[in-house]
């Protein structure tokens, strides 16, 4: 084995989203953020089934579908590794358009928006500014 | 095809000619490698199905075969089966016990797996003085030390807190994990099971009514909701109509009319309900579940 594992997945057995996309979900999102980076390894299916009691099976299908996606890949007797990274380095905790987005999270709420507000703002103006070009 | 855990044609039980059948012509298979959930109401079978397949009841009627042998005596070793009132020794110590659990299974004791499930538990105190919960988790501690092939648990999460019950069913899957274990898990409360298990059987009145992988189960019917209408060719497991509208659990027969229905799918719960609801539904097993023909003895 080589050192621990970069993540651990939580699972959430009421949000009606199978748990082998949960777990798809969270290493997608954890790719994105940069908490995981190439050569990091996921854990290993007895880690995640002992951790949260899912079945192994379960597993192995969210890890066959993130190795499909060309994001991860098995090697033989070591485990699963991380093969690249989601989205652009700007989306990691230090990135500028980060620090401006926290900027403007909490001009919001001293304007009076609560969380709700800002999400359903956000939501609104992401939606129009992606409308019919998903790569704009 | 992969071996079979569990093989069982036309397998009957009665426990005495007035009380009736426990079991009756129950035909399935449950391949190696599968976590099965054994679920189905009170007095279903499921203890019954289980102690067979132990090879501690001899069936009335029909044959089981277990981990590919029909020899209860010679396949004992590689199976272990916790029953629903956790047997053990009152006088013995909780060590004592699991002294005992090594000297019995020489060959293939796991100490470390043993203890680990054992840690908790006052190492001195007497079995007779355990909590139902403490004695749960000797007797899995002892299951999980002998190494099996074949896991059978009787309502094995019955006794334990929602935090040892978590605890102990990640122990389980982490050993099906790393040793492919079949394990068999019977309980009448699916959501406590939904999640580990990857195959259901569901038994009731003595009969399996479902067998197979729960994806594929579950993708074997729909719900559909619409104007009030004939459901053909669908086979019907449980409708309602509530003014014109109708809504309808079915087995699905080929492609649904999307214009006609709102098709969604059910939760394997709501399926397995809907089930016991409706008794007369035909059975269902996947071709997994199916015992091959000329497999008879």
């Amino acid at each position: 084995m080589t050192g621990s594992a970069a993540v651990e997945f939580r699972i959430d057995r009421r949000s009606g989203v199978a748990t082998y996309l949960q777990i798809v979900h969270q290493t997608k999102q954890a790719l994105r953020l940069g908490v995981l980076e190439p050569g990091d390894r996921l854990p290993t299916a007895r880690e995640v089934v002992e951790a949260t009691a899912i079945n192994p099976n379960t597993v192995l299908k969210a890890y066959r579908e993130l190795e499909r996606e060309g994001l991860v890949e098995a090697r033989r007797g070591l485990g699963t590794f991380v093969r690249r990274t989601l989205g652009s380095a700007a989306v990691t905790t230090d990135a500028p358009l980060r620090a401006e987005l926290t900027d403007w999270t909490r001009r919001a709420r001293a304007a009076g928006l609560d969380e709700d507000d800002v999400h359903a703002l956000f939501t609104a103006v992401l939606d129009s500014t992606f409308k019919g070009d998903p790569h704009a | 095809m992969k071996g079979a855990a569990i093989e069982a044609i036309g397998l009957g039980m009665t426990y005495g000619r007035k009380r009736g059948w426990a079991l009756r012509d129950c035909s399935f298979r449950l391949p190696t490698g599968r976590i099965c959930a054994l679920v189905g109401p009170n007095g279903a079978g499921k203890s019954t199905l289980l102690a067979l397949a132990a090879g501690l009841l001899r069936p009335t009627e029909g044959t089981v075969r277990v981990l590919g042998s029909d020899d209860p005596d010679g396949t004992r070793a590689r199976i272990a089966y916790v029953s629903q009132d956790k047997p053990l020794y009152p006088q013995l110590t909780v060590a004592d016990t699991l002294w005992a659990g090594a000297q019995l299974n020489p060959a293939v004791w796991d100490r470390a797996a043993a203890d680990r499930v054992a840690a908790p538990l006052p190492q001195d105190a007497r079995v007779r003085t355990l909590s139902g919960g403490q004695r749960t988790r000797l007797a899995l501690a002892l299951a999980l030390g002998k190494r099996p092939d074949l896991m059978l648990l009787d309502e094995p999460m019955a006794d334990l807190d929602p935090l040892a019950r978590h605890q102990l069913m990640g122990v389980l899957m982490a050993e099906a994990a790393e040793h492919a274990t079949t394990i068999v898990m019977s309980s009448h409360i699916l959501t406590e099971l939904e999640g580990a298990c990857d195959y259901v059987l569901l038994v009731d009145g003595g009969r399996v009514r479902l067998g197979g992988e729960s994806d594929d189960i579950v993708a074997a019917h729909a719900v559909l909701t619409g104007r009030a209408r004939d459901l053909a060719p669908h086979t019907v497991v449980e409708a309602r109509t509530t003014g014109r509208q109708l809504t309808a659990l079915v087995r699905t027969e080929g492609p649904v009319d999307e214009l006609a229905w709102e098709v969604t799918e059910p939760s394997l719960e709501d399926l397995l309900l809907a089930h016991l609801r409706s008794p007369d539904a035909p059975p269902l097993l996947t071709p997994s579940a199916h015992v091959p023909e000329g497999a008879a003895a």
